[in-house]
């Protein structure tokens, strides 16, 4: 009774609240400034605090003990999961292009290229454990590099993808240099910086890149040398296997390029996390002091963890410019760092499934939510819900953002907390990560 | 004979602390000597100087006959010295068994599954654990594990920094019981530093006394154990 008398008080003030923030809008109108009433939105965002209130009550209502049950049983499920998970995601992924829907498609396109930038910062973040807040700088360099390359000595896709990824990874190696002896904050600061001196110097840099106007006829990549162009002549993929010429066809094979690409780097991060190296990024990870009493060269696996990790940045940047065919630094701001960030905390850092999930959430989920809220709004055409359904879709950053946050408070070591050992063992005994944190193991 | 291991003159800083005063010391080959001292007398930076972190500011350190003053801390633990840090410093996400593959980096593609074996041998503990996650274990199997990662590199001279730390009794003298063993049965060198004198003492041939940085007394384990001054500073209360 207590609970509902609590809920009752939060739904008044949020009524004192969101009556002026939300029940009354001004609009310009020929006569000055008018007033709208909206009753409606004003009702609906106070009984979401009515019964988010009451549903945050019946939460905490459980013992500390239920809580806890519950978490570790969420995790054993999750890691279940997992095993199955996996196939179903890849079957999905290569069934996708044949619902024949360029919408799915494309957004599918840009989903695995954020997968595949996670998998790369996970590298770095998730197994070496350096934080880097300037990991867009790769995928400039990659994507520049493909650019230039392709435009000063007319190169292809194809030729210029592995010298792509390897000035990205020397990029990353001169970055690793100055920044070896610096750890946490103050690492976050310097790759934080870095990504903005890539960007700043690509605008200012005029005669190389083009600056702000970045540069644009980009050649498309070939499929064994046969271009996709709507000519269909002899050259081209649809002429060789004589079908119409569609622009589909293109964004399909790009599609399976990105897809192609992404499991290259989970695959190459699967071996490597199994082998001495990969296995020593974890270790620098846990313990560095360690790691050097062992004997372990920290300077080299430091830079072969940027380098790695820059040189699959680099793919994913030259995937980036081929498809769009222009690039300028506008595309490499901070805030793709901070997104393929985001991807590998809230995944879980570490973990593969984890990354591939928090992507496919938050790149797809805000599609997807948008998409729904339009499609929502489109429903309210009844009088009463004028002025909020046209608005709805902008809503849709704040209930993501709500979304992460709440996320982040249920599972605050990411999706996927659980780390999976890289040697096989001869008896297994799984401890939920919940419990190591609280030391109660 | 050379020794396997030979500090003369040895100073280390930390900022414009001094923390080594000149040290002299030697460890032949299959002895174990041990480092007593008070707390921050400079014990574990002697030991971590040894090793290059830090390094030492003046004088000579020599293993084996060669000349590792200078030498980076990677290069000086893949000449055959191994390192049971202070603090045990396990990775505590990682599994027993990757933490004993991580010791065993350095010795590179030799027959990981008989050092494994040895290690099981000596700790029949971590077989019992070996999936467990380091974090998840006791105080005493963390000490194992930490000595047993540092065998895994098939030292000649092992490094001991304070394995009683924290640990009941009844582990500290399983431990120390499984460095004898060691040094008897395969004539591993160690150089242990302790502040468990009274232990430390009866179990090596020889040790040292440090005191603000500096050697103070140095002989047999008998003998310092026999000592009034070491008696009165460093076995009061009890033994340990």
């Amino acid at each position: 009774m207590s609970g509902l008398r609590d809920a009752f008080l939060s739904a008044l003030v949020a009524l004192g609240l969101f009556v002026p923030l939300v029940g009354l809008v001004t609009t310009p109108s020929d006569h000055g400034l008018h007033l709208v009433v909206r009753p409606v939105a004003t009702a609906v965002v106070v009984g979401l605090v009515f019964v988010g209130r009451l549903a945050m009550l019946a939460w905490r209502g459980r013992t500390r003990r239920d809580a806890v049950k519950a978490n570790r049983a969420f995790a054993e499920r999750i890691t279940r999961a997992g095993k199955y998970v996996t196939p179903v995601l890849l079957a999905a992924a290569v069934a996708l292009p044949f619902t024949g829907s360029r919408y799915y498609i494309d957004l599918g396109t840009l989903v695995l290229t954020y997968i595949m930038l996670g998998w790369g910062l996970n590298i770095v973040v998730g197994l070496a454990g350096l934080l880097d807040l300037g990991y867009v700088a790769f995928y400039a360099v990659g994507a520049y590099s493909f650019a230039i390359l392709a435009h000063t000595f007319g190169l292809g896709f194809w030729t210029c993808l592995p010298m792509a990824g390897l000035l990205a990874a020397l990029w990353g190696i001169m970055l690793g240099f100055p920044v070896l002896r610096l750890r946490g904050d103050y690492l976050a600061i310097v790759t934080l910086a870095f990504g903005e001196i890539i960007r700043i110097v690509l605008i200012n840099w005029v005669s190389l890149t083009n600056g702000p106007n970045g540069i644009t006829d980009i050649p498309r990549p070939t499929l064994f040398g046969l271009a996709f162009s709507m000519d269909g002549g002899d050259g081209t993929v649809a002429g060789f296997l004589g079908i119409e010429p569609a622009v589909i066809q293109r964004i399909i094979f790009l599609y399976y390029v990105i897809l192609g690409l992404a499991l290259l780097t989970n695959w190459v991060t699967l071996r490597l996390r199994r082998m001495p190296l990969g296995r020593a990024w974890e270790a620098l990870r846990e313990d560095e002091v360690a790691c050097r009493s062992l004997g372990i060269n920290v300077t080299n696996t430091k830079l072969t963890a940027f380098a790695i990790g820059a040189f699959f940045g680099g793919f994913a940047g030259a995937f980036f410019a081929t498809r769009q065919a222009f690039i300028s630094p506008e595309s490499f701001t901070f805030i793709e760092s901070a997104t393929v960030l985001a991807i590998v905390v809230l995944g879980g850092m570490g973990s593969q499934l984890g990354v591939a999930l928090a992507a496919i959430i938050m790149i797809g989920g805000l599609e997807a939510l948008r998409d729904f809220l339009s499609f929502l709004g489109d429903q309210m055409n009844n009088p009463v819900f004028a002025g909020i359904a046209s608005e709805l879709p902008l809503y849709r950053m704040l209930i993501f953002g709500l979304a992460l946050v709440v996320m982040m408070v249920l599972r605050p070591r990411g999706l996927i907390s659980g780390r999976t050992p890289s040697v096989a063992m001869t008896r297994p005994k799984e401890i939920a990560a919940e419990l190591v944190a609280q030391g109660r193991g | 004979m050379t020794a396997l291991l030979s500090l003369s003159g040895v100073t280390a800083f930390y900022g414009a602390i001094q923390a080594l005063r000149g040290i002299d010391l030697t460890v032949e080959k299959g002895e174990i000597v041990t480092l007593i001292g008070a707390n921050g007398a400079g014990k574990s930076t002697l030991m971590m100087t040894i090793c290059g972190n830090p390094r030492a500011r003046s004088g000579l350190i020599l293993h084996d006959g060669e000349d590792i003053t200078h030498w980076p801390t990677h290069r000086i633990m893949r000449r055959g010295i191994a390192q049971a840090p202070e603090g045990r410093r396990i990775f505590s996400r990682m599994t027993v068994h990757e933490n004993l593959l991580m010791g065993a980096e350095v010795a590179g593609r030799g027959d990981i599954e008989a050092l494994l074996d040895q290690v099981f041998t000596l700790f029949p503990r971590l077989k019992e654990r070996i999936g467990q996650r380091g974090g998840t274990l006791s105080g005493g199997e963390q000490q194992m594990l930490a000595i047993g990662r540092a065998l895994m590199s098939r030292p000649a001279l092992l490094l001991l920094d304070e394995p009683s730390l924290g640990l009941a009794p009844l582990v500290v003298r399983q431990i120390f019981g499984a460095i004898r063993d060691l040094n008897r049965q395969t004539g591993l060198t160690v150089l242990l530093v302790e502040q468990n004198a009274y232990q430390a003492l009866r179990l090596a041939h020889r040790g040292y006394v440090l005191v603000n940085g500096a050697i103070t007394m140095a002989g047999t384990g008998a003998e310092l154990l026999a000592r009034p001054e070491i008696r009165a500073a460093y076995l009061e209360g009890g033994h340990g």
